[in-house]
């Protein structure tokens, strides 16, 4: 990879506005049951913000924070999330899917139901930031060792 | 005929029932979605809980999407590969 001197403005500047991004985007996700959002968003919020340390730092820098292997196996972790949460609930006793009948003790039904969209949309949102940071390593991929 | 007018509440897809009689299921979800799922964002409800197996499907796509971009832009790491730049450079030699 050829060396590049990285510009200190856009480095501190990207290194300030990515963790409020990353925060902005856990809100999305956990306020999805009362406000616009969901999953899908929050975890576009959350691969923005390392994609933009990937951008300002560098590509061997920004391993630090979020390794390339890392990328495909948390996108199927994510996927495995929602599948199991929908496991789960059919191999106690529901439906595929039906939250309702998800094993935790001290819940009413609607609290479950409640439970199991918050974990759904956990397995999104971590599907989602894996999936589009993996994208961008595996574009760069041929860039890195000219 | 042509488009209702926006917001109109007598316009067919807002109506409780449709021309031929059956029940919407717009107007279900807007009773019960609360009482079901104890979640005030409707949309949310809808699409995670009553609509699940449609967003499994969703995400299956995107992971889809990001293993074949793995599989078609990655290095691959073998022994023969990394003899293949030589013998293209000596190739061009000659």
């Amino acid at each position: 990879m050829r060396k590049h001197k990285y510009n200190q403005i856009v480095l501190s500047v990207s290194a300030t506005v990515s963790p409020f991004i990353m925060l902005f985007g856990l809100y999305v996700i956990f306020h999805g049951h009362y406000s616009p959002g969901g999953g899908f968003q929050g975890g576009t919020m959350l691969a923005a913000a390392l994609l933009l340390i990937r951008l300002a730092a560098g590509f061997d820098i920004a391993q630090l924070q979020f390794k390339r292997i890392l990328g495909t196996p948390l996108g199927s972790i994510g996927v495995l999330i929602y599948f199991g949460t929908g496991f789960l609930a059919m191999i106690s006793g529901g439906e595929f899917l039906n939250y309702g009948f998800l094993p935790f003790a001290g819940f009413t039904e609607d609290g479950l139901r409640s439970l199991g969209i918050l974990m759904v949309e956990i397995g999104v949102g971590v599907a989602v930031m894996a999936i589009l940071v993996a994208i961008y390593d595996d574009l760069l991929e041929g860039y890195l060792h000219d | 005929m042509g488009l209702p007018d926006r917001g109109d509440p007598d316009a067919v897809m807002f109506r409780e029932k449709s021309p031929a009689g059956s029940f919407g299921a717009s107007s279900y979800y807007i009773r019960n979605a609360y009482r079901d799922a104890e979640t005030p964002n409707m949309v949310t409800v809808v699409l995670a809980d009553y609509r699940g197996y449609d967003t499994l499907g969703e995400e299956t796509v995107i992971m889809t999407a990001g293993l074949i971009c793995f599989l078609l832009l990655r290095r691959q790491r073998t022994k023969r590969d990394d003899n293949k730049p030589r013998k293209a450079s000596a190739d061009a030699q000659t």
